[in-house]
């Protein structure tokens, strides 16, 4: 129950933060993402600062919790084993900028929106989860 | 236009409060607040593990909602492009939803928490997804778009 809860929390903040930020506005991520319209003075510099902001706090946040040698509801950290920077990051990387620079949303902002946006945001939201299942049957045959 | 202007401040704030979230998770069960890993996982993942999963899907919905309601007239802006709207919408989060799966992350797994703990993996990632989405914005605006 405790773990429910602070994951529940933990959520609630994150979904908070991405409202706030901007993060939640493909509007104003697509505006971070034109490169091309800083000549025009409408570069919009917010997502470098939301992504500061964010390493501000997790860097000494993250330091912090290994120091303390495990997590507090929990046995071990779970961390990703992988290290090797291989085919699959690369590619997979590539193929969600382009999905991320077509709509300007990624997975926090497309659940995140979910309330606050009509149909458009369910469309991407079903799309994406569409999009996490057919990964699921391609890996397994692979 | 509050929300479209540039606001410094919000961005920061809201920032932090992303990382803080990432290092509530880490620090209380442990794990990565990454959301694509976390989803993909609540859908086709450990059954033991998708409570907390729903539990922080949902948690982001509802924290969403009530910091939209606080500030007031938050709507986020979809500007379709030149392929219209939902097909636009709908290949965006196809190639979303695959590409987050094959490469192990998204901009919380590998921007944020990643690059938190100086993971040379999370920081090819980022600075890929960063590139392929600029490039993706410069073609739809100003190429195909101009």
């Amino acid at each position: 129950m405790l773990r429910l809860i602070s994951a529940l929390v933990a959520g609630v903040v994150l979904g908070a933060g991405l409202v706030l930020s901007g993060m939640a506005n493909p509007q104003k991520v697509l505006a971070f993402l034109d490169l091309a319209s800083f000549a025009q003075g409408g570069w919009d510099p917010s997502l470098a600062l939301v992504m500061a902001g964010g390493l501000l706090v997790a860097v000494p946040g993250f330091a912090y919790a290994r120091s303390r040698g495990k997590p507090a509801l929990a046995d071990s950290f779970d961390l990703p084993s992988a290290t090797a920077i291989d085919g699959r990051l690369v590619l997979g990387s590539l193929v969600f900028g382009i999905g991320w620079g077509l709509a300007g949303i990624c997975p926090g902002p497309a659940l995140a929106i979910l309330s606050l946006d009509g149909h458009q945001a369910f469309t991407f939201f079903g799309a994406m989860v569409a999009g996490m299942l057919i990964f699921h049957l391609w890996s397994r045959r692979a | 236009m509050y929300w479209t202007a540039f606001d410094p401040r919000a961005a920061l704030i809201g920032g932090m409060l992303i990382g803080l979230a990432a290092v509530m998770l880490f620090l209380r069960i442990g794990r990565i607040a990454g959301v694509s890993g976390i989803l993909g996982n609540a859908l086709t993942g450990a059954a033991a593990d998708r409570p907390w999963r729903i539990a922080f899907l949902a948690g982001i919905v509802l924290g969403a909602y009530a910091m939209a309601r606080s500030i007031g007239g938050f709507t986020p802006i979809f500007s379709p492009g030149p392929f219209g709207d939902w097909p636009q919408l709908v290949a965006a989060g196809l190639l979303v939803g695959f590409g987050t799966r094959l490469g192990a992350g998204c901009t919380s797994g590998h921007g944020i928490c990643g690059l938190a703990r100086f993971s040379k993996r999370s920081l090819v990632a980022t600075l890929l997804f960063m590139a392929s989405a600029i490039v993706t914005v410069f073609v739809l605006r100003h190429v195909i778009g101009a």
